[in-house]
């Protein structure tokens, strides 16, 4: 039985639509990451779970109860705000106990389980402390704790780790990470930020525009993006895209021609790319790789180099003006304004037609 | 910090504090010199010590005064803040009903006392007020609310009330606002009743302002005056005269400026340990850095 299920959601502000049909299942104790921009409508369907909005029609389900009718508090589920909402005149002990006493838990039960909640989050040294008194990594693990306490079943995490210093971030994703396997429970996670939601979640539900894009696993959704957007918005940096078309002197395996006549040979059945002619070459910068001038696929010039020590990033400006981002060794010695050649890796290439729809090598998409 | 800088900063606050000092600082220690004068309003003055002091607290006008001042300042204070934070908690939404109602409220107290004694006189007076007339209309004797010796107090403090809403309401409305909406949302995930999300988020984070409101209001009814003068005259026989309208006779009927401004140091006294009191009661568990 699926822990969360969300059946046809729909949303709207004013005339304004902000989800449009969107269905989902969830498999008990999974980690499901929603991804995607700001203004995608991530954070309107995770309030929708919590029961702070209200969807104008679809059922949401959890654990086999239809639970879009119930008061946020009736429903199980567990929020971590974003500001944290931790309530200020009230110490951590009284933050983590205001919802077990509202809900009727004997008092020695809610010491039991605040100690121990406390001590696995390794805040029992603040319980008597109150908000102001502590610092943002330290709010946040109360936000934590005091959604643990109520032993949910299902935990929202609304960008849990955007208040936080570099530093803090990673080592709170870890505690995440962590945290996961000792809860008894799903989590959903919103961000924006595609590296956490591929390092923490078991899949990746990707939203824009009103709409699920794809659902997967972190390692299908870099691998198979299900359109153009997904293709872009995940991966740093970001897929280069370049117009192509499909030579008709292509085997079952598609061939495409770039602007400038250069062949490129992918492994993307052609018959599941049908009629689409004209196309878009999408190409992770790992899939480009330099070489000397004139010994590549095609030549251009670097515009900028990145070096990030275990390797260069570089973007390069090809004959007919579009971009494209490549890799370099680590210890490379291009500088701006160098010549090189582009050795294009077609097995790993993606097609993408004008649509938006992707086309990865092997099995149809 | 250079001299240029710090020669700056002085400038800057220059104006309010030469302001402040002969309007307020200057004015206050000349009282209290006048306080120990036997002095009139045409520059008389003859030292006489402390006896202004010693004749205050022998004076059974002088408590007679303070105790309706304390009493108008009871029935007031509470009330005042219990009915404006209730309106705030109402009128705190968007609806145009709502912004209607708020600038209705807020009306009052854009009135001079003149008129807003004016309006109550028309609605208390027994011989052809408001009430009485509705009172009449059931067969009911008209109410004395303006010449019975226990009916004058509360008919001030009434007034009082309706004319001072408007501040206090509108300083919860601005507390009400600050309370971020997530609290509010972190409650209901919480079960939270409407009660106890008023009782443990809405109340507690009102708390400061709940102290201005309190503390700004027992200072300026300590020093009602206006509605009183001109709704009683202080009578009958003073037994509605709060002390800014002793001291307004004594200075200003007897002539006798000494002895008006002794009263009126312990006034300040009174009012200034009072308001004191109330902070340092407000903050006494309220723990640094929130």
């Amino acid at each position: 039985m699926a822990s969360l299920s969300l059946i046809d959601v729909h949303k709207t502000y004013g005339s304004t639509a902000v989800l449009d049909g969107v269905s989902l299942e969830m498999e008990p104790k999974e980690f499901v990451a929603f991804l995607g921009p700001s203004g995608s409508g991530k954070s309107t369907l995770l309030r929708i779970i919590a029961g702070l909005e209200t969807a104008n029609s679809g059922e949401v389900w959890l654990d086999g109860t239809r639970i879009d009718q119930l008061a946020p508090g009736d429903r199980g589920v567990s929020l971590v705000f974003q500001q944290y909402a931790l309530y200020p005149h009230m110490t951590v002990r009284e933050n983590m106990a205001f919802g077990l006493r509202n809900a009727k838990v004997a008092e020695p039960e809610i010491s039991d389980r605040i100690e121990k909640v406390a001590s696995t989050l390794e805040i029992d040294q603040l319980l008597d402390r109150k908000p102001g008194q502590l610092s943002g990594g330290q709010r946040q693990r109360v936000a934590i704790g005091r959604a643990i306490v109520k032993v949910p079943k299902l935990f929202l995490l609304d960008e849990p780790l955007s208040n936080l210093d570099a530093a803090l971030r990673n080592r709170t994703r870890v505690e995440l990470a962590q945290l996961r396997q000792r809860v008894d429970a799903a989590v959903i996670m919103v961000t924006h930020d595609q590296a956490e939601a591929m390092t923490l979640a078991d899949r990746i539900v990707v939203i824009n525009d009103r709409r699920i894009q794809q659902v997967g696993s972190p390692m299908e959704i870099y691998d198979r993006p299900a359109n153009r957007f997904v293709a872009r918005f995940v991966g740093s940096p970001a897929m280069t895209m370049l117009p192509v078309t499909l030579d008709p002197g292509s085997g079952s395996n598609a061939t495409v021609q770039l602007a400038g006549g250069t062949k490129v040979a992918t492994q993307i059945i052609c018959a599941a790319i049908g009629k689409n002619e004209n196309l878009e070459l999408g190409l992770r910068p790992e899939c480009v790789t330099i070489t000397a001038e004139g010994s590549g696929t095609l030549d251009g010039e670097a515009t900028i180099v990145e070096r990030l020590g275990d390797r260069t990033l570089v973007y390069a400006r090809l004959s007919d003006g579009s971009e494209i981002t490549a890799v370099d060794r680590g210890d490379s010695r291009l500088k701006m304004g160098d010549r090189v050649g582009l050795l294009i890796e077609g097995r790993s290439a993606h097609l993408f037609a004008q649509d938006g729809t992707g086309y990865h090598s092997g099995l149809p998409a | 910090m250079t001299a240029r800088d710090r020669f700056g900063g002085y400038a800057f606050v220059l104006p309010f504090v030469s302001a402040y000092s002969f309007l307020l600082i200057l004015p206050f220690i000349m009282g209290v010199w006048i306080s120990f004068h036997k002095a009139d309003l045409f520059g008389a003055r003859e030292w006489i010590g402390p006896d202004n002091y010693v004749r205050l607290f022998d004076d059974p006008i002088f408590y007679q005064a303070m105790g309706t001042t304390f009493m108008l300042a009871l029935m007031i204070v509470p009330a005042l803040t219990i009915i404006t934070m209730l309106l705030a908690l109402a009128l705190n939404r968007a609806t145009r009903s709502a912004a209607i109602f708020r600038g209705l409220f807020f009306s009052s107290s854009v009135l001079s006392v003149t008129i807003v004694t004016l309006i109550w006189r028309f609605v208390l007076t027994p011989d052809a007020g408001l009430i009485a007339k509705v009172l009449a209309a059931v067969g009911l004797e008209p109410i004395p609310f303006l010449s019975h010796p226990d009916l004058t107090v509360p008919a001030i403090a009434i007034t009082t009330i309706w004319w001072g809403l408007g501040l206090p309401m509108m300083l919860f409305l601005a507390g009400l606002q600050q309370i971020p909406q997530d609290m509010y949302e972190a409650a209901a995930l919480d079960r939270a009743s409407r009660w106890t999300t008023f009782r443990h988020i809405t109340l507690p984070s009102l708390r400061r302002t709940t102290v201005v409101v309190v503390m700004l209001q027992t200072a300026a009814q300590l020093q009602i005056f206006g509605q009183a003068q001109l709704l009683t005259s202080g009578g009958p026989s003073g037994s509605s005269r709060p002390i800014v309208l002793y001291i307004y006779e004594i200075a200003f009927g007897r002539w006798e400026l000494g002895y008006a401004v002794a009263a009126a140091e312990v006034l300040f006294v009174l009012v200034l340990l009072l308001t004191l009191g109330q902070y340092w009661f407000a903050n006494r568990n309220e723990e640094p850095g929130r």
